[in-house]
């Protein structure tokens, strides 16, 4: 076994173990989007029009609750010495831990996104705009999580920080993904956006959380 | 490059400064194929600091850190898969049992891992299905340490390895010491507490550093 698949294994094994990890991502997503008809009412046509917004906005928030234990805890137990021992470049292992982090969070987070699509009265002919746009999208909100999680991997309660490091950085993801899903006849393009910022995000974000890292071994 | 053609690891005139201080300035050591170094000194005198240069986790603040005559900094990814870093903390997850621990970290260290030797060696083969948060903090401490033996590398640096290990614990460590020096293997190894280790060489570090004879 490489040591790229030993630490997503791994990393899958202890989120298997501790429990809860997908469920308390799902559970956020759904009820934090539940949430709104009570704020905005219950209108079908109000509700239409904001879920796009309504759910993208969950998704953020779902993904930001379980981030700033993706290198702390590693941190904390001096597992970060073990893992900067690996062979393989930093990026790699970076890499690895973010993979996991998606299968654990965004990928529960996709196959409930029509839940939630149901729960807004999002037109039907939108669903699959959603669960590609999910798809493609929804990497890069790990990618560029990573990049606060590491960030803040030395500081003491620096969980508290992730989100206001990231959540501004999830801007052009949220906006090319609410573009997809609110508009399903014209999707192609913001689909692409949405790929580009991944694909942008697959090379950057590995690399400065790596640096980040360095730091925090310091 | 001073040190073209010495085996080993060698420091070259390392200073360090963890922030404005500056913790030691101009120390040299090395240590050859099959030998011990002893890191001394009272708290504070930059043994764990050291200890995390040779490792590569900290940038010196000035000198060099060599391997077999050539700097480590020209190559830190090949430095870094060479060495064994053990330091305070167990690097154990309390939810993963011993042998999934020690399984899990020896397969992001190497394809190729002797686990279950490794659990033997330090009497752990009855607990390898303990989940790791039931273990005592000396059994911890054995875990930590049964990687040394898991998966193979040339240099040990090892940060107070016998803290918390009782006498026959302590033993099996300097036994393992031993079969790693008669195969060419270092270790460098920071302890207020006598090991038996013959030949080992003492680096005190104090306010003059200097290599004292065994």
């Amino acid at each position: 076994m490489s040591p790229f698949l030993a630490v997503v294994r791994r990393d899958l094994l202890i989120a298997r173990r501790q429990g809860g990890g997908s469920m308390l991502a799902v559970a956020f997503f759904v009820v934090v989007a539940a949430l709104f008809p009570f704020a905005v009412g219950a209108d079908p046509a109000t509700l239409r029009r904001v879920a796009p917004g309504v759910i993208w906005v969950s998704a953020l928030l779902a993904t930001l609750l379980s981030l700033d234990r993706l290198f702390q805890a590693d941190f904390e137990d001096g597992s970060l010495d073990v893992l900067a021992l690996s062979p393989q470049p930093l990026f790699f292992t970076v890499l690895a831990k973010v993979l996991a982090h998606w299968l654990v969070v965004g990928l529960p987070l996709v196959i409930a996104s029509p839940l939630v699509g149901i729960l807004l009265n999002l037109p039907i002919e939108a669903f699959p705009a959603l669960v590609a746009a999910t798809l493609i999208g929804t990497p890069a909100l790990s990618l560029v999580g990573a990049i606060g999680a590491a960030l803040t991997a030395g500081i003491r309660r620096g969980g508290v920080l992730v989100p206001l490091l990231v959540l501004p950085l999830y801007i052009p993801t949220l906006i090319f993904g609410v573009a997809a899903t609110a508009d399903p006849a014209h999707a192609t393009e913001p689909l692409m956006l949405l790929g580009a910022v991944s694909l942008v995000s697959l090379v950057l974000a590995p690399l400065a959380s790596a640096a980040a890292l360095r730091l925090a071994l310091e | 490059m001073p040190n073209a053609g010495i085996i080993g690891l060698t420091v070259d005139t390392l200073t360090c400064r963890r922030g404005e201080h500056e913790v030691f300035a101009g120390l040299s050591c090395g240590v050859r194929p099959g030998g011990v170094l002893y890191l001394r000194g009272p708290n504070g005198a930059g043994k764990s600091s050291l200890l995390r240069i040779l490792a590569g986790f900290i940038a010196p603040a000035a000198g060099s850190v060599g391997w077999d005559g050539e700097d480590v900094a020209a190559d830190p990814q090949a430095h870094r898969a060479r060495l064994h870093y053990v330091g305070h903390l167990d690097t154990l997850k309390p939810v993963l049992t011993a042998a999934e621990n020690l399984s899990t970290q020896a397969a992001m260290l190497q394809e190729k891992a002797y686990v279950d030797t490794a659990l033997r060696r330090f009497g752990l083969a009855n607990l390898r299905d303990l989940p790791a948060r039931f273990l005592s903090a000396g059994q911890r401490r054995r875990l930590a340490l049964a990687r040394l033996a898991a998966v193979p590398r040339p240099l040990w640096l090892l940060d107070e390895p016998t803290v918390a290990l009782d006498a026959a614990s302590a033993e099996r460590l300097e036994i393992l010491i031993a079969e790693h020096r008669a195969t060419g293997g270092m270790a460098v190894i920071a302890t207020h507490t006598d090991m038996n280790l013959p030949g080992a060489q003492t680096l005190l570090l104090e306010a003059r550093q200097r290599v004292v004879a065994p």
